[in-house]
């Protein structure tokens, strides 16, 4: 399948109104419903850990760390990725296969049109600003952490800044980028390929998206655990 | 001329398929008739690479096609223009997107010669306010008509549909039948037309190949299919009363 993808591409300037639309479809449309849990699970993360300091002793500042550590780390590469795999994910294998049972695929091969390039390859260049949306994540998530410590009287501002620069090791942005670009292949392939593959007719169509949901899902769990192991274990 | 040998296609342990030869011939409507579940649409997408035959050849005005490079396929894909079942329409695009993809795809043309061959086959099949719309938007009879005129927009040589009046009304139905027959001799194409509605055999079945569970059973011309004897068509085509009576008038008639 993947060699495929990438033989006898489409003339480029067809192939570009594809990846703007893709662009459009997959990043630009999954802007809102980011930045929106970001913000308020960032929000969460600082509550959460701020309640659980009842002990004196330990520093306000650990609000700010604990929010940048899991949102960094976990929460905005990994979880957004798994919403993402039902929304991006669905919406990819529910597309995709619709096409293949109303024989629009094949219309496509009549043609003489390599579908798998002209329907795979632009949402993987589209996932190539997956990271962007990951950015957007973590910088909200964050924000929404800041904004629940300081007006919710958890912690003061200064704390909050000092929690985000207490030991703050470079390479974990690098790792989290480097699991954000194995999720975006993840999220482009996975889907494209219950779609592709499918047989029968709409309610396959409903079916095949749930797989792809589950398995991009597991997919990316695992490689997380995979890529976490490999990188940041010494 | 479209010329197939002795081809066989099996799915799993069900060979649908079962040895079939014939010759489809340039500037004529070539029908092919069966009952449903024959394997009409096995046959002619086998036609169109779709699904590979395991035995026997397929040959494009002397190209057969399991001997030609990926290349040389895809090149000979662009001489075909093909009207699906469920007409297959993009519906990511408009009508006049649909009808200009494959221009755009395989041409060198610039937009204004796509826009101008667009409206030009757009008019052909007598749609002229529906550039705008998406699929979703029109009429199934429209979307037949918009699926034909996206098959011929390339100038094909060959041309392929399924079923192209299936769920239409019997008068949209012929209005359909005879535009793909007068592309046909216009444009000197190879046309081959899937059904199972008479009407159609009479009003344009030139050359007809009746296929019976995977064999061809029959063959010949609108003419002829009234006089022959032969059981399975005869099982077929007298199925409806009117026909029946059709018959025995006619038999009446000759003696
Ligand atoms: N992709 C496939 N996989 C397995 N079996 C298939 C496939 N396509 C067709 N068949 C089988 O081949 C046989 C012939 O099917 P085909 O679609 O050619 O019938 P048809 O003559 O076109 O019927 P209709 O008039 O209803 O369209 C059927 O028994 C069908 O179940
Ligand atoms: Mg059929």
């Amino acid at each position: 399948m993947i060699k495929e993808v990438f033989n006898k591409p489409l003339k480029w300037s067809a192939m570009k109104t594809l990846i703007f639309k893709e662009i459009d479809d997959l990043i630009i449309g999954s802007l809102g419903i980011v930045a929106f849990i970001s913000f308020f699970v960032g929000g969460v993360v600082a509550i959460q850990t701020a309640l659980n300091l009842t002990n004196p002793l330990i520093p306000k500042y650990l609000i700010g760390f604990a929010t940048r550590q899991s949102v960094i780390l976990e929460f905005a590469p990994t979880f957004i990725s798994i919403i993402m795999a039902g929304k991006m994910g669905s919406f990819i294998t529910s597309s995709i296969g619709t096409m293949r049972v109303t024989e629009q695929i094949d219309a496509l091969e009549v043609m003489g049109v390599n579908s798998l390039n002209y329907l795979v390859f632009p949402k993987i260049i589209a996932l190539l600003l997956y990271p962007f949306v990951i950015g957007i994540s973590m910088f909200l998530g964050i924000l929404g952490g800041w904004m629940a410590g300081v007006y919710g009287g958890f912690t003061s501002s200064d704390e909050f800044i000092m929690g985000l620069q207490t030991d703050f090791i470079p390479f974990h942005i690098v790792y989290a980028f480097i699991k954000t670009m194995v999720f975006a292949i993840i999220l482009a392939t996975i889907p494209s390929y219950h779609g592709y593959y499918m047989k029968g007719g709409a309610l396959e169509v409903g079916k095949a998206s749930t797989v792809s949901f589950v398995w991009s899902s597991v997919a990316i769990i695992l490689s997380n655990y995979i890529l976490t192991q490999l990188l940041l274990s010494k | 001329m479209i010329e197939i040998k002795n081809i066989e296609k099996s799915f799993g342990d069900t060979k649908v398929l079962k040895g079939i030869s014939c010759v489809f011939e340039t500037g004529k409507t070539n029908l092919i008739i069966g009952q449903s579940g024959s394997g009409k649409t096995v046959l002619l997408k086998s036609l169109l690479g779709i699904h590979t035959p395991e035995v026997g050849t397929i040959s494009f005005d002397g190209r057969i096609y399991s001997e030609l490079s990926a290349d040389e396929k895809r090149a000979l894909r662009t001489e075909i223009g093909m009207v699906f079942q469920g007409s297959a329409l993009f519906d990511s695009m408009t009508v006049e997107e649909n009808v200009g993809f494959p221009l755009k795809m395989f041409t060198k043309q610039t937009p204004k010669e796509i826009q101008e061959r667009v409206d030009f086959v757009l008019k052909r099949v007598n749609l002229v306010d529906a550039h705008k719309k998406k699929p979703s938007e029109i009429s199934g009879g429209m979307q037949k008509r918009v699926a034909i005129a996206r098959a011929i927009v390339n100038n094909p040589k060959y041309l392929f549909c399924d079923e192209p009046n299936s769920g239409l009304d019997p008068k949209t139905a012929i209005v359909i039948d005879n535009l793909i027959k007068e592309i046909t001799e216009e444009y000197n194409i190879t046309t081959v037309v899937n059904t199972h509605d008479m009407n159609s055999v009479m009003e344009i079945g030139e050359k007809i190949i009746f296929l019976k569970e995977g064999i061809l059973a029959w063959e010949g011309t609108k003419k002829e299919i009234f006089k022959t004897d032969n059981e399975a068509i005869v099982d077929f085509v007298y199925s409806s009363n009117l026909f029946k009576k059709i018959r025995k008038a006619q038999n009446k008639g000759d003696h």
